[in-house]
């Protein structure tokens, strides 16, 4: 998996690449302890994201509580098959995608 | 029916995945099937990782089938870790807002959504648990 971060003053970026999973999903959780606390606005970028299993659900779920007292996070460019396992799961409700 | 053997790692999970990828992208397995594979895979081998063997690493036997007339692929786990039926477990509430939520389980719950069936045994002294996939 790559992890692309972008920063635009506090508001911040993160593109993932590939696969989010039992494997990758520490890599993305130690960026976000180094990046979030500064953040005041996290933007998730799915474009190019294969698929995600509970593990990346894991590291979603975290940084959303995170965000959620500052700017808040948003999850862009969801594709179907990860669209389809925040169905099952009930993560469409929790998060905030578009 | 092929099969791979492997120690029980998070770090074989690739090697797994790739494994069976390359049995379905033979069959011409559709890419949304394949992927919710892959994602069980994840979730199902993860878990013998973690936990089958407490701490101590063994061996995880990972097989393949395919059964032509029905189109539906099989893929078992085995391992000879501490008895764990995965299916015994409820299923999450996933109403819950953020603060409530649990993770816990998550995992298994979205394999039993996304697989057409996932059985366990406990057999010789061994967890095999299965999940099956109609792939055309």
């Amino acid at each position: 998996m790559n992890i692309t971060k972008t920063q635009n003053g506090t508001a911040l970026t993160i593109a993932l690449e590939g696969r989010l999973d039992t494997t990758t999903a520490p890599e993305l959780e130690k960026e976000m302890k180094d990046l979030l606390p500064a953040a005041t606005e996290l933007t998730m970028d799915f474009a190019k994201l294969e698929y995600i299993s509970s593990a990346g659900l894991r590291v979603l779920l975290s940084a959303h509580k995170v965000m959620a007292p500052k700017g808040g996070m948003k999850v862009t460019n969801v594709n179907d098959i990860v669209r389809e396992v925040f169905d099952v799961t009930g993560f469409i409700d929790i998060l905030n995608i578009e | 029916m092929k099969e791979i053997t492997v120690k029980a790692m998070v770090e074989n999970i690739p090697q797994v995945t790739e494994f069976i990828d390359m049995e379905l992208e033979a069959l011409d397995c559709p890419l949304r099937a394949q992927t919710q594979i892959d994602v069980a895979i994840d979730e199902l081998f993860g878990n013998i990782a973690f936990y089958a063997y407490s701490g101590e690493v063994g061996d995880a036997v990972v097989r393949f089938e395919y059964d032509e007339a029905t189109h539906m692929a099989s893929i078992t786990f085995i391992d000879a870790g501490a008895p764990f039926d995965p299916l015994a477990k409820p299923d999450p509430n996933v109403t819950l807002s953020a603060e409530e939520r649990q993770i816990g389980g998550l995992g298994i719950f979205l394999v039993k959504k996304t697989m057409d069936d996932v059985v366990y045994r406990r057999e010789n002294d061994r967890n095999v648990l299965t999940i099956v996939k109609k792939i055309g």
